[in-house]
């Protein structure tokens, strides 16, 4: 037996237990990851009766199991569903007893482009709601800028694409500010490179510029990300040089399009945008000369046009003063012979005049005016009496024609006629009355034979109950007293005993039945 | 019309003034006097035009940064 054994590498190492290496594992896994933060995918998610959330967090080449226990898992915002893409915050410990190892997730939210889009809404809301959007802070652009600022990277086709526009359409000094244009230090340079053109002076060695564009080509929204950043909004804001942005396609919108001046599609139009066409200006130039000159000649040749118009209406002095001064002379020299032939005219009417006032005329017009008062006043007198004379036997015609003869014959006429007249009507009164009178009695004569008291006299009688006549033994029996009219007289019996129809007189007819006759 | 001097004008400023010159000559209601005065003054804002066109020569430069990033130059750029 060997005192000395073969020396077996290790064999004098502590051994551990199962538990001891375990406990050890996981006292140094749970201190090394007491805290972290680890992007992936959700695997297969289970949720046991318990309330306890079990999943698996992967990525292409590892898988990792991960518990939410029941707490947590309630006051999450978004729950976990397979493929979701997340961002897990928590910590790792072991699970001796099956030789694993496990997150338990303390934060889960989901990542990627959907929550990215969620953040960027809820930063363009706040910045909104700053007022740095606002449309009363955008700025005109000047018209044609002497300085522009580019802010880009300093390689690529931005840049290019830009100045060759700018070229094309009026050349111009440009100043450019290289920065980076994604990543992490995109944010920050841009916001410098605002600011820091902001901070130039007009006309030094390096010119401020009068307008800045911000300009970057397509992207992922993770490339264009940095434009998104609260940074660069800001700066853009602020800048007193007018700004136009062109970050990205047309498609894309980053935040600093919000806070710009103007948002160009891309940076070739954000450089057609910035300046006018050069040569368009230059022929608008010429057109204005152009106009001016046209004007101005047109002013002269219309002025000289007018000035020979006004010149030849304009008469000579001469002639202004021979048209009146002839005319006076033609009065001039007939106003002496006017006046002589008024002078002899008036004399003339005068002598007509008083040749009518002379004292012969004037007796010889007295003279004939007496003799014709004396003609009517003889003529007076003869008139008058043969008036009176004329009405005196007109008078007299009238009347002889008046007398009394003719009255008195007519009336002698007409009494004879009435005498005659009155006469006959006595004598045809008395035949009618006579007439009438015998009529009368004959009728008197026959009423007396119709008339039922004639009939009493042959031996009928008129029984009576109260005044009403019976005519029947049946009313008869039921009256107590019957009053009996014969020819002479009248008389009241009682029908004392049940009387027999037989015996019963025969009731007398109605007075006024005609039948009897 | 602004007090700005013609040859102090920025492009746009002479461009508008020129515009407005021209109205009132095409209008034709100018003394003789004031058109020949404004004939005058459009052929100056013209000549201001011109100038601001035909110096827009181009130079571009690029802007180089110290260490803080902050602006110390600028070197010619070519080739783009």
């Amino acid at each position: 037996m060997d005192l000395i054994d073969d020396p077996v590498p290790g064999a004098n190492e502590p051994e551990f237990t199962v538990s001891e290496i375990s406990g050890a594992i996981k006292r140094a896994i749970e201190g090394e990851f007491g805290h972290v933060r680890i992007r992936g995918e959700l695997g297969r998610v289970s949720r046991p009766r318990s309330g306890h959330v079990y999943l698996d967090l992967k990525d292409d080449r590892s898988v990792m199991s991960a518990v939410i226990w029941k707490g947590v898992a309630a006051r999450l915002q978004v729950q976990p569903e397979e493929g979701m893409e997340v961002v897990a915050t928590g910590r790792v410990t072991t699970f001796p007893g099956q030789s694993k190892y496990q997150l338990v997730i303390e934060e889960l939210k989901p990542a990627g482009l959907g929550a990215l889009m969620a953040m960027l809404e809820t930063r363009r809301k706040a910045l909104a709601a700053e007022g740095l959007f606002d449309e009363a802070r955008k700025r005109p652009l000047p018209f044609l800028p002497e300085v522009i600022g580019v802010i880009t990277s300093p390689s690529g086709a931005v840049i290019r694409d830009i100045l060759h526009r700018l070229r094309d359409r009026c050349p111009r000094k440009v100043l450019l500010w290289p920065v980076a244009v994604q990543g992490e230090r995109c944010a920050p340079e841009v916001a410098r490179a605002i600011a820091g053109f902001n901070a130039l002076s007009p006309g030094g060695a390096m010119p401020r510029p009068d307008l800045l564009i911000v300009a970057r080509g397509g992207g992922s929204i993770e490339d264009l990300w940095g434009f998104n950043e609260e940074a660069v909004v800001r700066a853009a804001a602020a800048s007193d040089i007018p700004l136009i942005s062109a970050v990205g396609h047309e498609t894309d919108t980053t935040l600093i399009d919000f806070a710009s001046d103007r948002r160009a599609p891309t940076p070739t139009a954000a450089a057609e945008m910035a300046v006018p066409v050069r040569l368009e200006l230059l022929s608008w130039l010429d057109g204005q000369a152009g106009r001016i000159r046209q004007a101005v000649g047109q002013g002269v040749l219309l002025r000289g046009q007018r000035l020979r118009d006004v010149a030849r209406a304009l008469p000579r002095a001469e002639t202004l003063v021979e048209g009146p001064s002839q005319r006076l002379d033609a009065w001039g020299e007939r106003l002496p012979q006017a006046l002589l032939r008024g002078v002899e005219r008036r004399k003339l009417h005068l002598s007509d005049m008083t040749g009518a006032l002379r004292g012969g005329t004037l007796r010889r017009h007295l003279a004939e005016d007496r003799r014709r008062l004396q003609e009517r006043s003889v003529q007076l007198v003869p008139a008058f009496s043969r008036g009176v004379t004329n009405r005196r036997s007109s008078l007299e015609k009238l009347d002889g024609r008046l007398s009394l003869r003719s009255i008195s014959v007519d009336l002698t006429t007409k009494r004879e006629k009435l005498q005659r007249i009155s006469a006959q009507f006595a004598k045809a009164a008395r035949y009618r009355q006579q007439e009438l009178r015998d009529r009368l009695s004959s009728l008197d004569r026959l009423r007396e034979t119709l008339g039922y008291r004639e009939t009493l006299k042959r031996g009928y009688a008129v029984v009576r109950d109260g005044g009403k006549v019976v005519t029947t033994a049946k009313s008869a029996s039921k009256a107590l007293e019957l009053e009996i009219e014969f020819s002479d007289d009248k008389v009241v019996v009682s029908p004392a005993s049940k009387p027999q129809p037989r015996k019963k007189p025969p009731a007398p007819p109605p007075p006024e039945q005609g039948d009897l006759f | 019309m602004t007090e700005t001097p013609v040859t102090e004008m920025t492009f746009e400023q002479a461009m508008r003034e020129l515009e407005h010159v021209v109205g009132q000559l095409e209008r034709g209601d100018v003394p003789l006097d004031d058109s020949i005065r404004l004939y005058e003054r459009g052929a100056e804002l013209k000549k201001r035009c011109e100038v601001k066109l035909k110096e827009a020569e181009e130079k571009v430069a690029a802007i180089t940064l110290d260490a803080d990033g902050e602006p110390k130059g600028t070197t010619p750029v070519d080739g783009l």
